[in-house]
């Protein structure tokens, strides 16, 4: 691609971009969110036309006018978000748009075939005739990839593909990646987390607010120049937080159970933790090991089978979301579409959302909008909360950083006792992730507890005091970040540590 | 076998809609239309004096009515796909235009200006050549039977066929459960969800004409609810043609039950009215979609228009 300009009305997405893939290459595309990747990997795939610029294939000019002609020219991509049927089995999903057909009805055997000889040929372990639905991430991807080469495409384009798998999972990837370009096929590989490129990648192209800063051989470069031209700053990888001795404890969680209503199964196992002021707690876990309904247990979201929490001094194991938010608990929850913000509201409203009820705010049941306004400009004010029309914002227009800001702003302002961050930096960029970095080891040092649950082991040892890690619904190992390594960590959160912890 | 064989080939046309991903709630007025024109065609035919064979007249007939049944359907089909708009309301607009229809143009041709549109019931045959001398299934299916009961079990069998062994099918049942991912290998969306109405418009046609043709002399401007039943029998068939088989004989014959339970030697020493076994059909319906709904496998994508730009 040479030269690629796209506009968009009042803002130039892409700024003469040029990026060169060389063949049998793993070349990262390096960008904060919203600098211009996805819309440079749109115009490559003609969804959309650029307003100059050429794209070029083995020298020759192409054009490219959807994405039937990017598969014809044998590119692919894996989609952040798969794009697989769920319940249409692995295979299905493989031939699906290229079928085979015998007198009239699909053949499938042929296909199979020629899956399970990729599958052999490149390490990518599939069950073809397993439904998506009831296989992993990690094979859904594999399915993704294999989906790719059925098509037999050269030029193979991953999309921040590491963000939902586990560690190990992450590391079988990049075998996998380094396989298929000792085959001959080229690889772009669209990311913001800079050990990745590290490990894999041979060259980086670095983009910032659409415009292209430039291509580097990564061998001769470091993590701290990368984010620094991805960013356009200098920016603390390492997290620096003041020695604190912490206080008494905040919140006792106890034999905390969740059941599943359908299976009966303990989702939440006999979960007993405590967080004690000054204190950074981080449970830490692979996606679905029981996290999200711990969580829930705990701020009321969802009635907890068993177990109390004492929040200082005080039972609320059987009070409502609200009467926990007075009692001191404040959550950033881990989707913050679903449960942190009205995306339809506007900034203010979302501010406003966890005191609109207290007297400040209302008159006998009729809003106060006046104080409601002048509330939401102080916390954009304060928490730097960037939007295109301040407090009239609809919040759904405003970038997943910012969404995440208002959303701290909220929950900090209130003054809790404990702060429970899930996932809070999760799709965020470097600069982003930073400032809640910051924000957190802030309310460390004003005595809160924080209950931190991560799914990235950099955070989870990074900035916390203390790390446990959940498998299957039950904590199996509580460290300390200073002595405990990544690979320990990740053995933990595989379930296989359990035995030498609970002993 | 009167009233299960209706259901089942409208609910399957409901089927081919709802799993390329539109929800057809227009069953109801695409059965109108087809019976109303399908009838009317017999008695025209009829009237005429024309000599014509009894099966040959009802297999045109069925023709013509799923030809309507696929152009009423363009209608729901281009406002639900093209003009995105909210399938539930321009299903409805169908189920409400179609009895109009039938009323007003059925008026206007009857020479006494009634809306009942008359005809005669040349299509019964008394046995099967051959089949209907077998013992106990030749009198269960062979005898006293109409084409369209075999012409139910065809429609069946070839809709299994084209859902899960063609190559349309895979695309077909792709769009109603993740549209983005059909896109993304090439697949037209529009257009398979346009033939999955459009199935279902000729399906639920002559299931309009099927429902009529054996229980009745006249048609009336009404299908008596069997399109909402159908749709009942999809979701209780969870979208699956076999599993819509079963659930249409067992609506079938509660409304058989129904039907016949004044004259059921049993049944009419019960002191429990009539009106009760006709109530029965629609109080399970709705009694087992209350505990069947949580598990429902219904297509992700149902109902939600496509739009390309989405993620």
């Amino acid at each position: 691609m040479l030269g690629v300009t796209k506009k968009f009305p009042g803002i130039t997405a892409n700024d003469n971009i040029t990026l060169q893939l060389k063949k049998g290459e793993i070349h990262a595309l390096l960008g904060e969110n919203g600098a211009g990747k996805s819309t440079l990997m749109s115009v490559l795939f003609g969804l959309y036309q650029p307003e100059s610029g050429i794209i070029k294939k083995n020298g020759q000019i192409v054009k490219v006018n959807g994405p039937n002609d990017a598969t014809k020219l044998g590119i692919g991509m894996v989609h952040q978000h798969f794009k697989l049927v769920h319940n249409f089995t692995v295979l299905e999903n493989i031939v699906l748009g290229c079928e085979t057909i015998k007198n009239g009805f699909l053949s499938m055997g042929a296909a199979r075939k020629k899956v399970l000889d990729f599958s052999q040929e490149y390490g990518l372990e599939v069950d073809p005739q397993a439904l998506i639905s009831d296989i992993t991430v990690g094979m859904q991807q594999r399915t993704e990839i294999l989906k790719m080469l059925y098509r037999e495409n050269e030029i193979l384009i991953f999309d921040e593909p590491t963000a939902v798998l586990t560690p190990q999972e992450i590391t079988d990837l990049m075998v996998i990646m380094k396989n298929l370009t000792n085959q001959g096929k080229s690889i772009l590989f669209i990311t913001h987390k800079l050990n990745e490129i590290q490990a894999v990648a041979d060259r980086c192209t670095v983009l910032r607010k659409g415009k292209y800063i430039d291509t580097v051989v990564v061998a001769q470069t470091d993590k701290e120049k990368l984010s620094e031209m991805m960013v356009g700053r200098k920016v603390t990888l390492e997290v620096k937080k003041p020695l604190i001795e912490p206080g008494k404890v905040i919140v006792d969680v106890n034999g905390l159970t969740v059941k599943n209503r359908l299976s009966g199964k303990n989702i939440v196992n006999n979960v007993s933790f405590k967080v004690r002021e000054g204190e950074i707690v981080c449970i830490a876990g692979i996606d679905g090991n029981g996290q999200s309904e711990l969580v829930y247990a705990l701020t009321g979201l969802m009635k907890a089978d068993n177990g109390c929490i004492i929040l200082d001094g005080q039972d609320i194991s059987h009070t409502t979301v609200r009467a926990r938010g007075l009692a001191g608990m404040a959550h950033i929850p881990e989707d913050r579409h679903k449960h942190g913000l009205v995306l339809d509201y506007n900034l203010a409203y979302n501010l406003a959302l966890q005191r609109y009820y207290e007297p400040h705010f209302q008159n006998k049941g009729f809003l106060r909008y006046g104080e409601i306004y002048a509330y939401a400009d102080g916390l954009i004010e304060k928490y730097d909360i960037r939007s295109g029309q301040g407090t009239k914002t609809p919040v759904r227009s405003m970038s997943g950083g910012n969404q995440q800001k208002a959303i701290i702003a909220r929950e900090i302002d209130r003054a809790p006792k404990l702060l429970i961050a899930v996932q809070p930096t999760r799709g965020l960029d470097v600069g982003a992730i930073e400032y809640i970095h910051e924000r957190l080891i802030e309310e460390r040092s004003k005595g809160k507890g924080i209950l931190l649950l991560s799914l990235e082991l950099e955070e989870a040892l990074g900035i916390s005091d203390r790390t446990l890690v959940i498998f299957e619904g039950q904590i199996v190992a509580d460290v300390d970040p200073q002595d405990v390594t990544y690979q320990e960590l990740g053995l933990y959160m595989a379930g296989s540590g359990r035995k030498e912890a609970m002993a | 076998m009167f009233f299960a064989i209706p259901l089942l080939i409208v609910a399957l046309g409901g089927m081919f809609s709802e799993r390329s991903g539109v929800v057809n709630i227009a069953l109801e007025g695409l059965m109108i239309f087809g019976a109303f024109t399908g009838v009317v065609f017999i008695g025209i035919i009829q009237k005429s004096g024309a000599h014509i064979d009894g099966q040959m007249l009802l297999l045109l007939a069925v023709l013509i009515a799923g030809a309507v049944g696929a152009l009423v359907s363009l209608a729901h089909a281009y406002s639900a796909i093209n003009m995105k708009a909210d399938q539930i309301i321009s299903g409805t607009a169908i189920n409400m235009l179609a009895p109009a229809f039938a009323i007003f143009v059925g008026r206007r041709i009857s020479e006494k200006g009634t809306q009942q549109v008359h005809f005669e019931d040349w299509f019964r045959f008394d046995s099967v050549p051959k089949l209907g001398d077998l013992p106990i299934i030749g009198d269960l299916f062979f005898k006293n039977a109409y084409l369209t009961t075999y012409l139910g079990f065809l429609i069946l069998f070839i809709s299994w066929i084209v859902l899960y062994k063609t190559r349309f099918g895979l695309r077909l049942r792709s769009c109603g459960e993740h549209p983005q991912a059909a896109d993304s290998v090439g697949i037209n969306v529009y257009k398979m969800r346009y033939a999955g109405v459009i199935i279902s418009g000729i399906l639920a046609g002559i299931g309009g004409l099927v429902f009529v043709i054996p229980t009745s002399r006249e048609f009336n401007a009404t299908v008596s609810g069997y399109g909402f039943l159908a749709l009942a029998v999809l979701i209780f068939g969870q979208w699956k043609p076999l599993r819509i088989l079963f659930t249409a004989f067992f609506f079938g014959l509660l409304k058989a039950v129904a039907a016949s339970s004044s004259g059921l030697p049993v049944l009419k020493d019960i002191p429990i009215s009539s009106y009760f076994y006709k109530m029965m059909p629609y109080v399970i319906t709705l009694i087992v979609l209350t505990f069947t709904s949580k598990n429902s496998q219904a297509p992700k994508a149902e109902g939600i228009p496509y739009d390309k730009g989405g993620r």
